[in-house]
């Protein structure tokens, strides 16, 4: 049995940064039980000691010359912004003030 | 309408270089078509016919002029809307991404420009291409050529339907457990998933980083060879991308011969849940190989029963942490909430508004399957799975040069059918997901149509790591005697009113 509730998938949002409404946490909460008892069975697929694959061709760490390249520039990179102010990214309050 | 847009891309590329028809000709030619009969499939999200004309008459200028230009100069292309391109809104079928236009192409698109091909457009597919059928992009489903009121197959739905439907002459794709060659077996085209890291992944908006590969969509094997050969490379912008080419895939698929080639059947995709109609096709194809020369072997790749829930795992986990991204701050949509907003609030209003439910689905399975306590449980197990998994293809490619099985077990749904079954709806990649978990290049094909519903069936060769040309290779050659036999292309088979017909029929 999978141990996915209501008030785990609203944590879980909340986490995530998703602001869900109660009836998408119920149709959540059946629909992730379904799939997470399905996945569930990784955990019985491996026996002894097998190591973990976190990227399919092997690979070596990669490095460059450090040399200036072209890049955005302010404006640029600000274009895509809903808002901006002084050359900056602009953002409501960082703290609750409650 | 010009008859110009059923030629395959390759005669196409002859024409243009031989001066027997310009650039602008054949790319007014598709924006005519597209004009015509997108609004009813719905395959491209954005137009660049402008964009589009412009490079077109660079074109026909430069050659016109007498100078040597790249092969596939002048030949249009549709484009994946989860690649990055600068003079086009770029949304991956998301409405937080609504209006877009990046500041950077993806190196494929740059690549795309150095040769010269138009840019017809961008083309639909499920959000951040996450799924099978299209049907979770923002922007509506889009049709499938053979059957409006079918899925295309996704993610990549759109780029399969504009080539299936005579809307581009090529497209690309992006594959993270099948989104190109399920697509292309739905809609009796050829799709290409490269070895991970044969195309660079730059400007592509990731969906799991891991299992991520871009590759080419087209109406045969040696159109999506000519495409591959473009967009392949080393690139110094993507830290997975492999430092050497894997040599020319045009070369291999006109070498297309399986004589003597050993071909291993993957016990564990057929048969039990795979359609009769797509079995028959499948073991026809196998008979005709047999045929040709080619020695049928079976393999056993017993992990293949995990590779689903793996996938779902890495996918969603992988996932839940590139969608960080999209924090209502740097770009795409902002929602304020009411009341007393601060950056928290506005963060998770935003995605609440900006994502759709298969979106947030993964988005909270992959925060489960990370969070302290269930990581190794299930993300740890995965990724051993994932080991397993790549234990049982080199087992499976000692007594093979190439794999093959059906690409998916059915043929194209009806849309709505499956639409809120997260499960059902995974079961459709049961044959795509092993190759990107390994990270091995696959082919799907298309070999005929199922008897019950006409619809196509496509079958899927696999290969080792960076050993694409195989599948160049055998798909070559199955495409020219299934060809032979049929006396034409899988299009024959498509009933006269519908947009996968040509004007062979």
């Amino acid at each position: 049995m999978s141990e996915i509730t209501p008030d785990l998938v609203r944590h879980l949002a909340g986490l995530a940064r998703i602001q869900v409404t109660d009836a998408e946490v119920a149709h959540f909460t059946e629909q992730l039980s379904v799939v997470l008892d399905s996945v569930a069975s990784v955990k019985a697929a491996v026996q002894g000691d097998v190591p973990a694959t976190s990227h399919p061709i092997p690979m070596a760490n990669v490095f460059r010359e450090d040399v200036l390249e072209p890049s955005l520039t302010q404006v640029e990179a600000l274009s895509g912004a809903p808002d901006s102010a002084d050359g900056r990214f602009r953002v409501h309050a960082i703290l609750d003030e409650e | 309408m010009s008859n110009l847009v059923f030629k395959p891309a390759h005669e196409l590329a002859t024409l243009l270089a031989s001066g027997q028809i310009t650039s602008v000709e054949l790319t007014q030619a598709y924006l005519d078509r597209i004009a015509k009969v997108n609004p009813a499939i719905n395959a491209y999200l954005h137009v660049s016919a402008d964009g589009a004309l412009a490079t077109a008459a660079e074109v026909d200028r430069r050659r016109a002029a007498g100078e040597t230009l790249p092969a596939l100069a002048g030949l249009p292309i549709a484009v994946k809307d989860n690649l990055t391109t600068v003079d086009a809104p770029t949304t991956a079928g998301s409405k937080i991404l609504e209006g877009w236009v990046p500041q950077y192409d993806a190196t494929v698109v740059a690549k795309l420009r150095a040769e010269m091909m138009p840019i017809l457009g961008k083309t639909n597919l499920d959000e951040f291409a996450m799924g099978s059928s299209t049907e979770n992009s923002a922007y509506g489903p889009t049709g499938n050529p053979w059957a409006l009121d079918r899925i295309p197959g996704g993610s990549g739905g759109g780029s399969a339907a504009a080539v299936g439907a005579y809307l581009a002459p090529l497209a690309i794709g992006s594959d993270t457990g099948g989104s190109i060659r399920y697509p292309a077996s739905m809609t009796g085209t050829v799709g290409i998933k490269p070895t991970y890291g044969a195309v660079s992944r730059y400007g592509l908006i990731a969906l799991a980083s891991s299992l991520d590969q871009i590759g080419p969509v087209s109406r045969n094997v040696l159109d999506s060879a000519l495409l591959q050969d473009v967009i392949a490379g080393h690139d110094k912008h993507d830290s997975t991308s492999l430092p050497s080419g894997l040599g020319s895939m045009t070369e291999a698929a006109k070498r297309g011969d399986v004589k003597g080639l050993r071909i291993g059947v993957i016990k564990q995709l057929q048969g039990e849940g795979f359609q009769a109609g797509v079995q028959a096709r499948f073991d026809e194809a196998l008979e005709q190989l047999k045929a040709a020369g080619a020695e049928i072997v079976e393999v056993d790749c017993p992990s293949f029963a995990y590779a689903i829930s793996a996938y779902y795992l890495i996918l969603p986990a992988e996932a839940s942490s590139n969608l960080a991204k999209f924090d209502s701050v740097r770009f795409g949509l902002r929602v304020t909430p009411e009341g007393n907003p601060t950056i928290e609030r506005v963060m998770a209003a935003t995605r609440e508004a900006g994502f759709g439910p298969e979106v947030k689905r993964r988005i909270i399975l992959g925060t489960y399957a990370l969070s302290s306590g269930y990581y190794d449980a299930y993300y740890g197990s995965a990724q051993k799975v994932r080991t397993l998994i790549q234990r049982d293809f080199a087992k499976a490619f000692e007594a093979a040069d190439v794999l093959v099985s059906p690409t998916a077990p059915t043929t194209a749904f009806k849309i709505g059918e499956k639409n809120d079954d997260p499960l059902a709806m995974y079961l459709n990649d049961i044959a795509t997901i092993p190759a990107n978990l390994a990270g091995i290049p696959g082919i799907s094909l298309p070999i005929g149509t199922a008897d019950e519903d006409g619809l196509p069936v496509g079958i899927q060769f696999l290969a080792p790591a960076k050993e694409d040309a195989r599948l160049y290779h055998v798909g070559a050659a199955l495409e020219s005697i299934l060809e032979a036999k049929w006396g034409s292309g899988i299009a024959k088979f498509a009933p006269v009113d519908t947009l996968a017909a040509s004007e062979a029929n």
